[in-house]
């Protein structure tokens, strides 16, 4: 399995599908480069539209041609297009259910060196509570590419968010996805870890740290954040004894907060731990030390496991 | 062009955005009223209507981008037939689809609109939609002047030109009135002719209660270039009671008031000479 960022998993998919569908349009804020989106620009020239340094503007633009039948990709880093352009996305994009596709790039901590100013840690929580809006989180290239089809083939409103980085392969070429259905990579049958995005690989590493404990942990991949398989979420209160969510993303609203909305209605409910990023101001690091600082790791996984379990 | 026609349509459209204000006891009847002549220039007399009731692909696109003077494009649709006029009477009643503010699936509406400064950036993606596909249509976006404040307009104004749509017309309505005062006290939108050409437009200032300036405005095409036209229009426009009255953004009339804006009303329709 290579080792490959979503974005460019994405956008070398995006391009091969405008190839047949000439109803695909992609709008870009000066960020071509971050999107890593060129290869579109150069060989869709005509169906390639920069908006530079305006998400407001872009996300509006979208919608209008949206609006009559295009398939159109709003793309930009998810600092701004999840903040700036969010009452775009409300209105325009969800509330107008229009066929606009938010694709937000360097999520998360990606760009945690730039400091504060450019991290997306609350994107879930805003884009979660838009009615209508489809929110996404690949875990690696080969999921990218597979949600980057579904994006294509649908109709409707949606959110996407990825990482900058090159991640783990979780999957083998040509694995299927359901969007709204979670993908168990582990079986497991002691606990539940609920991950997203590039936290899913740290939960497998977790998971395997707990087998050599002779823990069993089943490991669900929620790269649908909204809307959520509920049923996978009652089905681990009931199967196994205790969830832990993992995100990278804001303790506040995220992933952690709509599995326990599931796990504390569900008929048995389970003890939970949510990890993810504290309510303060982060440091300034890269995204892996910032990941190991604030526990988005596999130890600190395990540990809270082991904690829930209490072994 | 029948001018006495559209001046007495524009008369009886402003009877019924009044009747919807006074029975609802909500809405925006100021700007409601100052903008009713550029909508029945566009409805009436520019843009081929039929097409739009059929939805088709090559009809004209209007935003109503001030999407709180919502009862007058309601009024419009409704004597034009997209719904009945009886659903007037709905307006921002429970349940209703005639909210204060344009909603998604009302018969003509193309978008919905309601937070100012969206509508020029949602015209520009269909105006790049008509071009990309060689439809001969044209996108007319209906903006406040006090609208000119949110910075997302400007962002706007600056694509519309580095894209060259000439098949795109912005119209200010230029009441110099918002809901806290005088534009220029609230924040001084200044000369916007001179600004939107700095910005490259063709930029156009008319009388937005004389058809015979606002036609020929809202007819001008220019190669490559988008075509802005400033309505200098008066706020409340039809009635002494409320002409040129901050409070009237969104006053709702007393039973006296009403009797009074009404006469005011039938006395311009009887004054349009024959």
């Amino acid at each position: 399995m290579s080792k490959v960022s979503c974005r460019k998993a994405f956008s070398a998919r995006l391009t091969e599908l405008a190839r047949e569908d000439q109803s695909i349009f992609v709008l870009a804020t000066d960020s071509r480069g971050s999107v890593t989106i060129g290869g579109f620009a150069a060989e869709h020239p005509d169906r390639f539209i920069e908006c530079g340094i305006a998400e407001q503007n872009a996300v509006a633009i979208a919608a209008g041609l949206a609006k009559s039948g295009k398939t159109v990709f709003v793309t930009g880093p998810a600092c701004f297009l999840a903040a700036r352009a969010f009452e775009q996305v409300k209105i325009d994009v969800a509330y107008n259910k229009t066929n606009v596709k938010v694709i937000g790039v360097s999520s998360g901590v990606s760009y945690g060196p730039l400091g504060g100013t450019h991290t997306s840690t609350h994107d879930y929580a805003g884009m979660r509570a838009l009615p209508n809006l489809t929110v996404l989180a690949p875990s690696d290239n080969v999921q990218a590419a597979s949600l980057t089809e579904y994006l294509v083939r649908t109709n409707g409103p949606a959110y996407m968010r990825m990482g900058r980085g090159d991640v783990e392969g979780i999957y083998r070429d040509g694995e299927q996805f359901n969007v709204g259905v979670a993908k168990e990579v582990n079986k497991g049958s002691d606990i539940t870890i609920i991950a997203c995005g590039e936290t899913v690989w740290h939960a497998l590493q977790a998971a395997g740290k707990l087998e050599k404990d002779a823990i069993s942990a089943r490991v669900l991949d929620m790269f649908t954040i909204k809307p959520l398989d509920e049923a996978a979420v009652r089905q681990a209160a009931r199967e196994t004894r205790a969830i832990i969510t993992l995100e990278e993303h804001s303790l506040f609203g995220g992933l952690g907060e709509a599995v326990a909305h599931i796990v504390v209605t569900s008929a048995t409910p389970v003890p939970m731990r949510i990890i993810g990023f504290p309510d303060e101001e982060l440091l300034v690091g890269r995204s892996a030390e910032l990941f190991a600082h604030y526990g988005l790791s596999a130890d600190n996984v395990v540990a809270a496991a082991k904690d829930l379990l209490e072994v | 062009m029948n001018i006495r026609k559209l001046e007495k349509k524009a008369g009886q459209l402003r009877l019924d955005v009044l009747d919807m204000v006074f029975n609802s006891k909500a809405g925006h009847i100021g700007g409601s009223f100052s903008g009713m002549d550029i909508l029945v220039a566009l409805y009436y007399y520019l843009m081929d209507v039929g097409k739009i009731l059929r939805s088709d692909p090559d009809r004209d696109r209007f935003v109503l981008s001030k999407g709180h003077c919502a009862e007058a494009l309601y009024a419009v649709l409704a004597d034009q037939g997209f719904f009945t006029k009886d659903e007037l009477r709905t307006f921002t009643h429970f349940g209703t689809r005639l909210a204060e503010h344009p909603t998604r699936d009302i018969p003509g509406i193309e978008i919905a609109t309601g937070a100012l400064g969206h509508g020029l950036s949602v015209g520009i993606g269909m105006a790049l939609f008509l071009r990309a596909d060689r439809v001969p249509a044209h996108v007319y976006v209906l903006m406040g002047d006090g609208e000119q404040a949110e910075g997302s307009v400007w962002e706007a104004a600056m694509a519309a030109a580095k894209f060259g749509l000439a098949n795109l017309t912005a119209i200010i309505d230029r009441n110099r009135l918002q809901i806290s005062g005088c534009t220029e006290d609230v924040m001084p939108v200044g000369n916007l002719e001179e600004k939107y050409r700095a910005f490259g437009w063709q930029a156009l200032v008319c009388d937005g209660h004389d058809f015979s300036q606002l036609i020929p405005a809202l007819a001008t095409r220019v190669p490559d270039r988008p075509v802005v036209v400033i309505a200098e229009t008066i706020k409340g426009r039809g009635s002494k009671v409320m002409e040129n009255i901050a409070e009237w953004h969104h006053q709702i009339p007393t039973a006296t008031e009403y009797q009074t804006i009404k006469a005011d009303l039938e006395k311009m329709i009887q004054e349009v000479s024959p």
